[in-house]
């Protein structure tokens, strides 16, 4: 018996893992994968780092190959978006005016890059990173003696400092906060991201605001500081954030706040509509609230809890969720999120550039860990965070112990 | 290419193609072959591709990484044969290659 099966709106990292494993658990009715970009799902991560840097092989950005989808029996349709849903009549509408009727949808959208609302942004010389397109773009031009002005230090902008160093560009970091990471990473670790990039030769400015973009006949030529300082660039990268892409589920009615509202299950207010990936505002009951992540991990563990709704499976065990940053010779792990943390404990020396901190709350359970060149400590935390494991502050910063033993006195304490 | 056969914790196994010079993580998930994730991309980040090298032929698959070590040293039912199929390299001697997949990656 056949059904109108599942229509996915997005084909990204979310959306592509979803249709592979629903093939893979036995789905059997039709799956329908709309993505506006002219590329099969492929990998983001890659497009600050390796792949910028050219040591990728382009193929394998891709998440599978592209026969891959025809080969078991998925429609995958490119640079084609969807426009609406009718929810009534279980259709989407795509904007070359076909209809496409769904028994399950799933809204796998995304975020955008917030923009950057200043005079001159949209002057030649000035990128953005998040597709593949936009990664070519800037390698294009990225290279020995390349003055770069990245604004925002975020994950994207010192990926890409650090990757434009490695190919010999000149780059300044300019960022609106106080420290670097201001928002997602603790202030030890801003600290010695800071340190690093430094001594890698990248000019940071802290607490500087962007007013606008110098500019000579349409390109830019340099950034200007509130200040009224301006910094002189050939390129400038903007890396300031992402927002969710949830306006069609605003249009369609679905209850939305900072994304697409879901259960544990990735379901969304309508029971047919699941949501997955950077576009959801999700429950993570480990920490007591519900949050929107931008990660490869959350997106996966959000697809393969459609995959075992869909194909009658177990639903998959809750996991902490991790993230991951590479930024030259160093490899930035984190499990868990730095929520409630009452004390911050710092396992190794920084300046041997391996160490891990720890956030551990009120009762010293563990919240979070950041791991720099530290996977014991990672892969030990990912599942400490997950099951509330209490740690001894004293243990934790004591590297005569062996990552094993740090929870070995404390364990079964209340 | 060279043929690598994945087995299933069921007993289930999958011969398929695997292109030399890519690794034997991404081997399994091109071909849609189930219980191997790599949801990292072959970062050795994540451990979910997590194989059990068959014991005849450990010593052509080689030794894990330091990285690959401390991702495995938590890892459910880890073994001596136990690594991350994404360090593994696969090359024209691995030819007949076969992995054991266990009963989860998370």
């Amino acid at each position: 018996m056949s059904s109108d099966g599942v229509v996915i709106v997005g084909a990204g990292h979310a959306a592509g893992t979803l249709a592979a494993g629903l093939r893979q658990g036995g789905y059997t009715q039709p799956i329908r994968l709309i993505g506006a970009e002219p590329l099969p799902p492929y990998q983001r991560p890659p497009l600050s780092k390796a792949w910028l840097k050219g040591e990728a092989d382009p193929a394998g950005l891709l998440l599978r190959p592209a026969s891959f989808y025809a080969e078991h029996d998925i429609d995958l349709r490119l640079s084609t978006r969807v426009t609406g849903i009718d929810r009534a009549a279980s259709r989407v509408r795509l904007d070359s005016g076909e209809t496409l009727a769904y028994e399950h949808l799933v809204l796998a959208t995304g975020s955008r890059l917030r923009r950057l609302e200043v005079p001159g942004i949209d002057s030649e010389g000035i990128f953005e990173l998040r597709t593949e397109a936009d990664a070519q773009a800037l390698r294009a031009r990225l290279g020995p003696g390349v003055r770069l002005a990245v604004v925002g230090g975020g994950y994207i902008g010192l990926e890409v400092a650090a990757t434009a160093r490695g190919l010999g560009a000149e780059v300044v970091v300019i960022e609106r906060e106080q420290r670097l990471l201001a928002r997602v990473a603790s202030q030890p670790l801003s600290a010695f991201f800071a340190d690093f990039h430094r001594a890698k030769g990248v000019t940071l400015m802290l607490a500087a605001s962007v007013a606008g973009f110098a500019t000579t006949a349409g390109k830019v030529t340099g950034v200007t500081l509130a200040s009224g300082q301006t910094i002189d660039c050939d390129l400038a990268l903007v890396g300031i954030g992402a927002l969710a892409n949830d306006a069609l589920a605003i249009e369609a009615g679905l209850v939305c706040r900072d994304g697409v509202v879901v259960d544990e299950q990735a379901l969304t207010s309508d029971p047919a509509i699941f949501a997955i990936g950077d576009c959801t505002q999700r429950p993570m009951p480990r920490y007591g609230r519900t949050v929107r992540l931008e990660s490869v991990p959350n997106a996966l563990e959000q697809a393969r809890q459609v995959v075992a709704r869909l194909c009658g499976k177990p639903m998959p065990a809750a996991e902490a969720p991790w993230f991951w940053s590479e930024q030259y010779e160093l490899r930035l792990q984190i499990a868990g999120l730095s929520l409630d943390v009452a004390t911050t404990v710092v396992r190794g020396d920084p300046a041997s550039s391996r160490f891990a901190v720890f956030h551990l709350d009120a009762g010293n359970r563990l919240q979070a860990l950041e791991a720099v060149n530290s996977p014991a400590e990672f892969a030990a935390a990912r599942q400490w965070v997950t099951a509330g494991q209490i740690i001894e502050p004293a243990r934790a910063a004591d590297t005569a112990l062996p990552v094993k033993q740090i929870v070995q006195s404390v364990s079964g304490a209340a | 290419m060279a043929k690598v056969t994945y087995i299933e914790f069921s007993g289930k196994p999958h011969t398929v193609d695997v292109l030399i010079g890519t690794s034997v993580m991404r081997g399994a998930v091109d071909n849609g072959v189930p219980g191997i994730d790599g949801d990292c991309g072959g970062e050795c980040a994540c451990a979910t591709c997590h194989v059990y090298v068959d014991p005849a032929w450990l010593a052509l698959t080689g030794s894990r990484t330091e990285m690959e070590q401390s991702m495995l040293s938590f890892a459910a039912g880890t073994e001596d044969n136990s690594r991350l199929s994404c360090q593994i390299a696969m090359s024209a001697a691995l030819d007949g290659l076969v992995v054991k997949l266990p009963e989860g990656q998370h």
